[in-house]
């Protein structure tokens, strides 16, 4: 591993992956670094999906600038990404006349914003426009802007695009410690079963496995987008300590068909009681209830609670009674990283030069996030007096999706690979053809979640059920690694313990037994 | 060819398992010649193939067998009788449409079907009858919404059955199970045998959903407790599962605090439920009972759409497969009628719907056209709760036409009636037939 | 004397059954609500037997392992020793239902037969 670059990133998630895809622009020699296995492992994994208008930041703030360009960003990186974006709108539900001056109040920061078509729709016309949100809703503020994105599709996007114009990643490696020296940062590094991708410019990528243990890398910059773990990077190299509290959210994802109880995503007004909870249809048909709000000192809280649970479910109530809770397939819990004064960090720090923060970054961090890159690029950029780089190629072909196909455009397809024919996941729909590509992209999939994230197979109904030993199977053929190293998502999460002390032992000498002289 | 060129078959049968075959083989049987069986697994016989265990066939074939073996008795009556079939081929897409033109027949609406397979790629065919056998996939964890952590470790039983018996992979060394469904309580002895430490079956209801003959030989012999009234509340370990909290429960199901207890393991397994697999159905335009989350079907087992009729455990969940075989032979001489005409379900002959009384969750068939009734109809259906000392009553409106007494009804059983045809058709002005359970 | 409790698998009532055992013989059975439940209880108590059903590797085949049953049913206490024969096997593919894997079992008489048909592999 070479280990010597201008630029480190530190963290794959939607920010890293953006500030990378950005950088990438100029003639820079950038490594992204990850604890995980993956990209998107973090908080951009598990949140609500949802593109933010902006109307609920505060006016003046970094959030409310960054939220509404991203917002305006977002159509067009999705279509050059090829990453998937509805602009379905979004709702604000108001359920008491005596909160009606609150609902104002958040419509005229809507307009400071500058947050384009906000208007308030009184219950009539919000019921024609969304018939099964609750009797109770008196009125709403209707945001045009708003929608709903595929967070594993635009992350992946923005690194794969990346990785394509020459950045490096490193996964399965977390940074320890970082030392100021003269001409930069020497970050230590701690890897378990490491991969690095790198040469993705030069038609032949390379992924290659890293051995275990401690390292060190050099670079003349860093870019701190750690997620809930930015504040210990951060006070790695600064005296001006910051702190970010994990905050969890808790969802409960319903199947594929109940993504047309709503059309917009509903959100509740927040009042003195409390924040409320979201309905929303996801990009690709299911019904997206959460989250809650849950402060924790663990940066790994991932976990679901039936506290948690049980309030996502009756809150969700409250906005559409008719939530479907029993076409429930799977529930899940991110954390937002909620930094002390609720603000997005960016910039170089006081006391570390060429130390950029991308800190803080909690909602709406995946909608800003195209220009949190577009921000944290201008400044890097420009502090390392960067050129331009003249063969950068913005532009990125995701997996084909065979659904999105006509009947001609399938056939031919299968014909020119019938890989596609063969369906891997029957409750998405996916065929060995996607999941192949998704094994053997640049920067593709190591594992069954990487897989799943990148293709959608084991995200239906049946969760799995059906594909895992088929998906096991492939990846361990294409990986040329045995079945029994392959990893759901981080280094210890082996699918296998063994093989049946059968299949395990030798059974190579033929005639070993009589089976064959019958 | 009689829609754009197309290749045209008598019946279409989706799903090569143990329903599937039966119906095919029947079918034929029954004087159907174009019969096309798609199949989206490499072989025939569906989740036969990895219940390597016996207990299979003491019905239809009066020995006990294992699954693989009972399967093959069927794939070689199969391939005897030369009826079609496609391998590795995934059905995308089923369409009923009523003809256009000239091209409608006494046969009703023709089915296109949409399938893709590596060697044929995608390819659209037509039907006069379609027979649905998908059978059924299992409840995963998330349907539960039990808490805590998504590590690796976490299988259904099926999932588990199939790496093991199949694959030759162990899943798990140390394992819990929640469920004691018939798929865990036979996992939980295969795990066992593999060298896997079983630690406990959790069962959420106050008896088990499986056979007493599993229980017994399954956990009793290797001494793995059943605990009921209890459910997993917690999962532990954030890459692979380290441990899972089980709870007992209190009669309304909900965890009692205070009973927490941790078991320390790698492996939870799954065997919470089947649920019929009706995606294609529903595209189909075909009605599905909320109950059995099958098609609504007819004493013909033909669903609401003319011509496309459901088996085994697509339709509603089976305990034994023998019942499978036996309904899909059914289905399939009732679609081998459909097709020559004889037996289209039409809606001039009156249709009595078969109601569910007391005790009963749901009854397939149900509704009945009593002169289509033959001699006899099997209703088959399923019991809401445990009842002692009781009797199946079976009204025909407000008179009881039977009564058979039972010394236990549970819900993991399935249960049948048998109803005469000529008693529904002789009964006068006949508007309801229903089934209940009464005290003995 | 001697007395064990069983659960009677016959049907779902699963009558709790007592079985009252000197020197080996049957006293006396009771708890069984029908003529059934003394059958299962008195060979249960005197000779428990089971079929063992297994997998065993197979090389060359289109899977990797074959399942595979004792042809008659073996002594209950006899269930490890033939899990831990089964381990030692290991077959050529093409392999067909009936195929003898193995005689004589742990010496318990049966044989190891296969219950399924694998095709051997394409090369």
């Amino acid at each position: 591993m070479q280990n010597s670059y201008d630029i480190v990133i530190i963290g794959a998630g939607v920010s890293g992956a953006s500030c990378a895809r950005e950088l990438s622009r100029y003639r820079l020699n950038i490594l992204v670094i990850d604890k995980e296995a993956d990209v998107c492992c973090g908080t951009s994994k598990a949140n609500s999906a949802i593109v933010h208008s902006g109307i609920d930041c505060k006016p003046g703030t970094l959030m409310a600038k960054l939220n509404v360009r991203g917002n305006e960003l977002m159509e067009p990186l999705s279509r050059e990404l090829d990453f998937e974006f509805d602009r379905n709108g979004s709702l604000i539900l108001c359920f008491d006349e005596e909160d009606r001056p609150r609902l104002q109040a958040l419509y005229e920061q809507g307009i400071e914003n500058g947050v384009p078509g906000l208007r308030i729709v009184e219950s009539e016309e919000l019921h024609r426009m969304e018939p099964n949100v609750s009797d109770d809703a008196v009125a709403a503020i209707w945001c045009p802007t708003g929608g709903i994105v595929w967070p594993f599709g635009m992350n992946i996007a923005m690194a794969e695009n990346a990785f394509t114009n020459g950045v490096s990643f490193c996964f399965n490696t977390g940074v320890t410690g970082i030392d100021k020296e003269e001409d930069g940062y020497c970050l230590h590094v701690k890897r378990s079963k490491a991969i690095l991708w790198t040469d993705g410019n030069t038609g032949e990528p390379l992924r290659s496995s890293l051995p275990d243990g401690e390292d060190t890398v050099r670079t003349r910059c860093v870019i701190n987008a750690a997620g809930v773990y930015a504040d210990q990077i951060h006070n790695m190299v600064s005296s001006h300590k910051i702190h970010i509290t994990p905050r969890r959210g808790e969802y409960c994802l319903m199947d594929k068909g109940t993504g047309d109880i709503v059309h917009s995503t509903i959100f509740q007004l927040p009042t003195p009681k409390g924040k409320g909870i979201l309905v929303t249809p996801t990009i690709h048909g299911n019904l997206l209830i959460g989250p809650t709000a849950t402060d924790t000192p663990d940066k790994e809280g991932t976990c679901t609670t039936q506290e948690g649970l049980d309030t996502v479910m009756q809150k969700a109530r409250l906005s559409v009674p008719s939530v479907p809770t029993r076409q429930i397939i799977t529930s899940f819990a991110g954390l937002r990283a909620h930094e002390d004064g609720h603000e997005f960090l960016i910039g170089e720090l006081q006391d570390a030069p060429l130390f950029i923060d991308c800190a803080g970054i909690e909602s709406p961090g995946l909608t800003s996030a195209p220009a949190i890159g577009e921000m944290v690029c201008s400044i890097a950029a420009g502090l390392l007096n960067a050129e331009p780089d003249p063969s950068f190629n913005g532009t990125r072909k995701g997996i084909i999706d065979p659904k999105k196909l006509d009947a001609d455009e399938l056939s031919d397809l299968i014909r020119r690979d019938p890989a596609y024919a063969a369906m891997v996941c029957r409750c998405e729909m996916v065929t060995e053809g996607e999941i192949i590509d998704a094994i053997t992209r640049p920067l593709g999939a190591h594992t069954l979640d990487g897989v799943k994230q990148r293709t959608r197979a084991g995200m239906g109904r049946c969760q799995a059920g059906f594909c895992t030993p088929k998906t096991m199977e492939l990846l361990s053929r294409l990986l040329g690694i045995p079945m029994t190293e392959i990893t759901k998502n981080g280094p210890d999460s082996l699918l296998l313990t063994g093989m049946t002390d059968k299949a395990s032992s030798s059974c190579a000498a033929p005639g070993v037994s009589g089976g064959d002289n019958e | 060819m009689n829609k754009a060129g197309l290749s045209y078959y008598d019946i279409v049968i989706i799903g090569g398992g143990p329903a599937g075959l039966a119906a095919a083989i029947s079918a034929k049987e029954s004087g159907a010649d174009s019969i096309l069986v798609l199949e989206r697994d490499r072989e025939l016989g569906g989740i036969l193939n990895q219940c390597i265990h016996n207990g299979f066939g003491l019905h239809t074939f009066k020995e006990e067998l294992t699954g693989p073996e009972y399967a093959a008795r069927f794939i070689s009556r199969f391939h005897e009788l030369g009826i079609d079939c496609r391998l590795n081929t995934m059905v995308l897409d089923l369409k009923a449409e009523a003809p256009s033109g000239d091209e409608g027949s006494s046969n009703g609406c023709i089915k296109t079907i949409t399938y893709s397979s590596r060697s044929e790629g995608l390819v659209q065919i037509t039907a006069g009858a379609v027979i649905l056998a998908m059978g059924c996939r299992e409840r995963p964890r998330g349907a539960l919404n039990t808490p805590g952590y998504r590590p690796a470790g976490i299988y259904t039983a099926g999932t588990a059955q199939r790496l093991v018996n199949i694959e030759g992979c162990m899943p798990g060394r140390r394992v819990v199970i929640l469920g004691s469904g018939d798929i865990g309580l036979i996992m939980a002895r295969r795990m066992t045998l593999e060298g896997a430490k079983v630690l406990a079956v959790a069962e959420v209801m106050p008896y088990s959903g499986g056979l007493k003959r599993n229980i017994v030989q399954c956990l009793d012999d290797y001494g793995i407790p059943l605990l009921l009234s209890h459910t997993v509340t917690e999962i532990k370990g954030k890459e692979r599962v380290e441990a899972v909290v089980i709870s007992e429960v209190d009669e309304n199901r909900r965890p009692v605090p205070g009973t927490e207890k941790e078991y320390e393991c790698d492996t939870l397994l799954l065997s919470v439920g089947l649920l019929p697999e009706n995606e294609l159905s529903r595209g189909a335009g075909v009605g599905i009972s909320p109950v059995t989350s099958g098609p609504v079907v007819s004493e013909s087992l033909e669903t609401s759409v003319p011509g496309v009729f459901a088996c085994g455990n697509v339709l509603h969940v089976h305990d034994l497969v023998d019942y499978v075989s036996e309904e899909a032979a059914a289905a399939g001489k009732r679609a081998a009628e459909y097709i020559k005409g004889g037996a289209s379900a039409g809606s001039d002959t009156p249709c009595v719907p078969v109601k569910t009384g007391n005790g009963v969750r749901y009854t397939v068939p149900s509704y009945i056209h009593p002169d289509k009734a033959g001699e006899r109809i099997t209703l088959r259906f399923r019991v809401g709760d445990v009842y002692r000392d009781c009797a199946i009553c079976v009204y025909l409106n407000d008179s009881r036409i039977a009564r058979k007494k039972a010394r236990i009804l549970a819900p993991g059983e399935m249960q049948e009636v048998i109803l005469s045809g000529d008693e529904l058709r002789s009964f006068p002005d006949l508007t309801e037939i229903k089934v209940c359970i009464e005290a003995n | 004397m001697e007395t064990r409790n069983l659960t009677c698998i016959n049907c779902p009532m699963g009558c709790q059954l007592t079985v009252v055992t000197d020197g080996g013989e049957v006293v006396s059975v009771t708890g069984n609500t029908c003529p059934r439940g003394e059958i299962y209880a008195r060979k249960e108590v005197t000779h428990p037997t089971r079929i063992v059903t297994s997998t065993v590797s197979v090389s060359g085949g289109v899977i990797p392992v074959v399942s595979v049953k004792t042809a008659s049913d073996i002594p209950k206490e006899s269930i490890q020793a033939v899990m831990d024969a089964v381990s030692g096997v290991c077959v050529n593919a093409p392999v067909s239902i009936g195929d003898v894997l193995l005689e004589n079992i742990a010496g318990t008489g049966a044989a190891l037969v296969a219950t399924k048909n694998v095709a051997a592999k394409q090369l």
